[in-house]
């Protein structure tokens, strides 16, 4: 039991990634987290103003049960499933967080500096993380898929496409950690 | 009930993520500075068994739950939407530190300000659908 309520080492959780895929992939859908982005703009009426959005949003009812699994998974993992375990950064992480004005990297999942709701009311938290959002939508639409559509499903079908994107995500990522980050946070 | 299974699917995935901290900001933060192999690992070892198993589906001609032949639909070309979408996804991943599978998940471990970049997520998809004609792809 307490091997599961420690943090789950890299070859547990990324076979297991790939159950998710393949069990989606068996029963006869494929593994995209971001299609229900737009699967949402459908419901929400966006099909009046693009023709993008005018699809049969029942036939995507699937992807959106895989959603409300994984907010429910979510709160399992931390209610039932968790030891108050710290995440085990690299030091050297945590001291490049610190000099951007992030204390006690990895005591939580998200750093309090940029999620809670002190920090979210302001001009600059607002936009930190509606906009960051915005652009994982733009982007991951652009692009035709995420993390799991491209990252996982599409190069472990060997899709030339997704590794492209991949190399995107990295590109973007990269910059913005290095080159950007330092300009938007200081301690 | 046909959804009941893709319930427990999503319940599996978040489970999942969760305890291998790939929902963790810090833990994106630390691969994009390649201080840690731990991304590196799930990402790596996901895609290799993914490869694996893939190949055998098609060898054997697996049928899927519905006894109908399995396709795994081949993602859309054009250089130019993958390398530029990838990339502006790649800057909202490293600030927001969260993709579009953890953003849900992390709404149901309690970080309902999370809600807000879905949202954001939402507009840019919607911005994205409107300008879809015009975009270079």
């Amino acid at each position: 039991m307490d091997a599961i309520l420690q943090p789950w080492p890299w070859y547990v959780s990324g076979p297991l990634i790939t159950l998710v895929m393949i069990t989606l992939i068996y029963f006869g859908k494929t593994f995209g987290m971001s299609s229900n982005l737009r699967t949402m703009c459908s419901l929400g009426g966006a099909g009046k103003y693009a023709t993008f959005f005018k699809l049969d949003w029942k036939a995507q009812r699937w992807n959106l049960t895989v959603v409300a699994g994984a907010i429910i998974g979510g709160f399992i993992a931390v209610t039932f499933l968790s030891d108050g375990s710290v995440i085990d950064l690299n030091p050297k992480t945590v001291s490049d967080l610190k000099a951007l004005g992030f204390k006690n990297a990895g005591a939580t999942l998200l750093p309090p500096e940029l999620y809670d709701w002190d920090h979210v009311w302001s001009l600059k938290g607002l936009l930190i993380l509606v906009g960051g959002g915005f652009i994982v939508g733009f982007g991951t639409r652009y692009a035709g898929g995420c993390t799991s559509g491209h990252a996982i499903t599409g190069l472990s079908n060997l899709q030339w496409p997704s590794f492209v994107a991949v190399i995107g995500f990295f590109i973007g990522g990269l910059f913005m950690t290095h080159v950007l980050f330092p300009l938007i946070f200081t301690a | 009930m046909k959804l009941l299974k893709f319930l427990f699917v999503g319940i599996f995935f978040g489970i999942v993520l969760v305890k291998s901290e790939a929902v963790s900001w810090y833990r994106i933060f630390e691969m994009f500075k390649f201080q840690s192999f731990h991304m590196y690992g799930i990402i790596g070892s996901a895609v290799i068994l993914g490869i694996i198993a893939i190949w055998v589906i098609k060898r054997t001609g697996l049928k899927s739950i519905d006894k109908e032949s399995i396709n795994i639909p081949p993602k859309d070309k054009g250089m130019f939407r993958l390398l530029i979408g990838g990339t502006i996804f790649g800057f909202g991943w490293a600030l927001a530190g969260a993709c579009p599978g953890p953003m849900y998940i992390l709404v149901g471990t309690g970080v309902f300000s999370m809600l807000l970049v879905i949202g954001g997520a939402i507009l840019g998809t919607f911005l994205y659908g409107l300008l879809r004609d015009k975009l270079p792809h």
